[in-house]
């Protein structure tokens, strides 16, 4: 049976090889139950780091352009890469 | 209140950059027990029973008014109790004083308790840690909001303290919509002595831990709106005059201690390009908090406020 990992990165621009400021892993095959808080050094330096061990990059942030009048609002973080792992699990 | 403790300006400043100001043990033990006396015992663990409830019963039975939300912070805790003696303190009184002004209003309060396993496993459901979000909901304004959070006692790392995010405040997102983000660069976790307050902006991103301990930890936390100025209430006699923009990027060595170097100093997780918007974004609130509508630091925003010959 398959199961999806999710690994989130956060990363410093919009650079696969910039270096990572944010992460979540989200763990389909039940083996680790990862939540907020629990890790204060990221799993890889960047997020080339995580394709050279594996993950494969499935979503990346557009860059955007910036509406006048809100050239300095922010709010979310900008550059997000979602990695995903399919791993073979026991039934 | 009384001999108020103002905040220097370069307290303030950490405030305006980081979003949060952190007093250790700074309440008396005394005042620590009487606290905790009025909020009284919690149940021990009943197979079967939610946590709701649990939570429910507890709340119902502390020593906490049901305040009403808008009412002035001085009416909102009975005389001589806890709550009341706390705001008191002149450290507490020049803290709130310095960042909402005069005559502040009491928006809510809540008693924020992480439950030790045994308690999850009795009711069957799962222990893990509150998701990072921003309180209340988006909030476009300059103003701001204050909330005190207060340790009543020791919080160890294994006992699920405040998650927080310095630097977090000035990001205009919705509640919980960031809780998708697990672990960000540079967030902090409180392990404290008893007695210690950590006073927060409102916009600082946040969430509980996860206690693997054996014993309860409790937090109390009220939210705090100005009424009148948030202009110059901290000390201003400590406030330097900036005769000039200091020198930028080309630098021969370390600049001396400043507002402008508190303001200037990034975190951890600032991304390349907003980072300096970041930096901008805290010039801007400089100007609200000291009334000064040409403050900058470090050039960030003279550069692009100058039009030429338009």
């Amino acid at each position: 049976m398959k199961r999806q990992k999710v690994l989130a990165l956060y990363l410093a621009n919009s650079a696969l090889d910039s270096t990572v400021v944010g992460w979540s892993l989200f763990d389909g095959t039940g083996e680790t139950r990862r939540m907020a808080g629990d890790e204060d050094l990221p799993p890889y330096p960047t997020g080339l780091h995580a394709l050279r061990d594996g993950w494969r990059l499935i979503q990346a942030s557009p860059l955007l352009p910036h509406a006048r009048g809100e050239e300095f609002d922010l709010a979310y973080l900008k550059y997000e890469f979602l990695f995903e792992q399919i791993v073979e699990t026991r039934e | 209140m009384n001999d108020l403790h103002l905040l220097s300006a370069e307290a303030m400043a950490s405030f305006a950059a980081r979003g949060f100001l952190r007093f250790d043990a700074a309440v008396p033990e005394d005042l620590n027990r009487q606290f905790l006396e009025e909020m009284g015992d919690i149940d021990p663990p009943r197979p079967g029973q939610k946590m709701r409830r649990t939570y429910g019963e507890m709340l119902a039975r502390a020593g906490v008014p049901q305040t009403p939300a808008g009412v002035p912070l001085v009416q909102a805790y009975p005389e001589g109790s806890a709550l009341n003696r706390l705001l008191d303190l002149p450290l507490v009184a020049g803290a709130i004083r310095s960042l909402v002004g005069e005559d502040p209003v009491f928006d809510h309060h809540f008693l924020h308790v992480t439950f030790p396993p045994a308690y999850h496993e009795a009711s069957g459901g799962e222990n893990i840690s509150q998701h990072y979000h921003q309180d209340s909901t988006i909030d476009p304004r300059r103003a701001f909001d204050i909330q005190i959070m207060y340790y009543p006692h020791t919080v160890t790392r294994d006992m699920g303290g405040t998650r927080f995010l310095p630097g977090s405040h000035l990001r205009k997102v919705s509640e919980a919509a960031i809780a998708r983000y697990q672990n960000i660069r540079g967030q902090q976790h409180m392990v404290c002595e008893g007695g210690t307050l950590l006073f927060l902006h409102s916009g600082i991103w946040h969430g509980g831990g996860v206690n693997v301990s054996d014993r309860t930890r409790t937090m109390f936390k009220v939210r705090i709106n100005p009424s009148r100025s948030q202009v110059r209430q901290f000390d201003v006699s400590t406030l330097k005059p900036q005769d000039a923009q200091r020198p930028i990027f080309y630098l021969k060595g370390a600049l001396p201690p400043s507002v402008e170097q508190i303001l200037m100093t990034p975190e951890p997780w600032h991304e390349n390009d907003t980072g300096r918007l970041e930096l901008l974004n805290r010039v801007k609130l400089w100007r609200y908090l000291t009334g000064d509508p040409d403050y900058d630091a470090d050039y960030w925003a003279t550069r692009i406020e100058n039009l030429a010959d338009a």
